[in-house]
């Protein structure tokens, strides 16, 4: 008679994902990282590819690419739409991804009045003159959330949101489910 | 209260007194049927059409139709719920709401109807309009940047402090606005008070009153607390 079989663990093909900072604060990314013990479960589940937490420098093939930040320069529309291109799911993560948040508060003023402000007549502020190094994305007039420039499958706001509502989301996401947020964890601000 | 004065709500009967809206029969049961313009002490201004519904199968405003013995109005439907929805949509995009800077976070009514209708994204293109605010009063800041154009401070000003600060004016999404009564234009040069009910009236985050900024911290506020929809007796003021 044969050996009772020992159920080996089905290999499970970990979900890749990339993410990146555009016009933010990396606050979004700190929320992610404050799901805390929890990051151990979610590298059973997921591998990163493109990301500040391993410094890929290009997005590969993937499953879901979470951006945090809106567009407020030419590289931000550049990455975003390479992150479009390889990724299945696209999530924009917090405030500014979504409205333009804080860096958009500057969209009521004209750009060269503030670049002169800050670079040049504000004596508190260097007075370098406006940088011009060729190696300098070139900032766009206005800074427009991501969902004006690709197609957006999923929106998660707060700034930051908070790390059970990345995780309730992340893991319905993994689970196959449409993500829901319970009272409390949809917040805006 | 005569016995056959009721009608149906998603269902659930509610009794009104003749003369009562659908919506202010509904807020004396404790139905919450979203709204924004409309506010319990005041007659209804049917302009942000947040409270529609359908009644007997057709769309009214549950704001301004009078109950009638009998009706049968569908509320939190999907249906209804998608519409209002995008109408939400719409008033994000067409102000500059940025909540994590705006004081009414937390005790905002146009955030919390977001929340109770799980808006994740305000879905269109943002205008990003140009709306200078106004502090030239000593103890009110006006920042047009939220203003939702619900009339509400127009009439609280006119029918209970009997001052006519405020006018609604202007044409168009981006040219009708609050206007101030006073030949400069600003608040500073009218004889508004902090005291007067229309500085306490404004549903959003327009009206504000100076040096009273995060008194109850980011969270434990209203609407943090619990949705807007189990506090619907609780927010009449
Ligand atoms: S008024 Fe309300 S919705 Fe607008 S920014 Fe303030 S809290 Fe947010
Ligand atoms: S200022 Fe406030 S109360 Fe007045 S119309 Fe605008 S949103 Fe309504
Ligand atoms: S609440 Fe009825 S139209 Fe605004």
């Amino acid at each position: 008679m044969n050996a009772p079989m020992k159920a080996a663990p089905a290999p499970v093909k970990k979900l890749r994902v990339a993410t990146t900072s555009l016009a933010g604060c990396f606050g979004c990314h700190m929320s992610i990282l404050d799901i805390d013990e929890r990051l151990l479960k979610l590298l059973d589940l997921v591998e990163f590819d493109r990301s500040p937490l391993t410094d890929i420098k290009h997005c590969g093939p993937c499953d879901l690419g979470i951006i945090e930040g809106g567009l407020c320069n030419a590289e931000n529309v550049h990455v975003l739409r390479e992150f479009r291109k390889n990724c299945k799911i696209i999530l924009a993560l917090g405030a500014c991804a979504i409205n333009g948040g804080l860096p958009a508060q500057r969209n009521h003023l004209d750009l060269r009045d503030v670049l002169e402000e800050v670079y040049q007549t504000e004596h508190l502020l260097g007075r370098g003159g406006i940088p011009n190094d060729p190696e300098l994305p070139l900032p766009l007039s206005k800074v427009h959330p991501i969902h004006e420039v690709v197609k957006v499958d999923y929106f998660l706001p707060g700034c930051p949101p908070p790390a059970d509502a990345i995780w309730k989301l992340l893991t319905d996401l993994l689970a196959g489910r449409t993500p829901a947020l319970g009272h409390g964890l949809l917040h805006y601000d | 209260m005569n016995a056959t004065n009721t009608f149906q709500l998603d269902g659930e009967e509610i009794p009104f007194a003749p003369g009562q809206t659908i919506i202010q029969a509904a807020a004396a049961h404790g139905a919450y049927i979203p709204h924004l313009c409309w506010h319990p002490d005041f007659s209804p201004h049917g302009s942000c059409k947040l409270c529609t519904v359908k009644v007997n199968g057709r769309f009214g405003s549950a704001c301004t139709m009078e109950a009638q013995p009998g009706m049968e109005v569908e509320n939190r439907t999907a249906e209804l719920d998608d519409k209002r929805r995008t109408l939400l949509q719409m008033f994000f995009v067409e102000g500059n709401h940025f909540c994590p800077s705006c004081e009414k976070s937390g005790n905002c009514v146009l955030q919390a109807t977001a929340y109770e209708l799980k808006m994740m994204s305000p879905h269109f293109d943002m205008f990003y309009p140009d709306r200078p605010v106004d502090a030239s009063h000593p103890d009110i800041l006006l920042d047009f940047n939220r203003c939702i154009m619900c009339s509400l401070c127009v009439t609280a000003s006119r029918e209970v402090d009997g001052k006519n600060v405020f006018a609604m004016g202007g044409r168009g999404i981006l040219g009708r606005r609050i206007h101030i009564n006073s030949e400069s234009g600003r608040l500073g040069d009218t004889d508004f008070a902090a005291t007067d009910r229309a500085a306490s009236i404004c549903p959003v985050g327009v009206i504000l009153h100076k040096r009273k900024g995060f008194a109850v911290p980011i969270g434990e506020r209203t609407y943090d607390l619990a949705p807007i929809s189990a506090q619907v007796k609780e927010t009449r003021s």
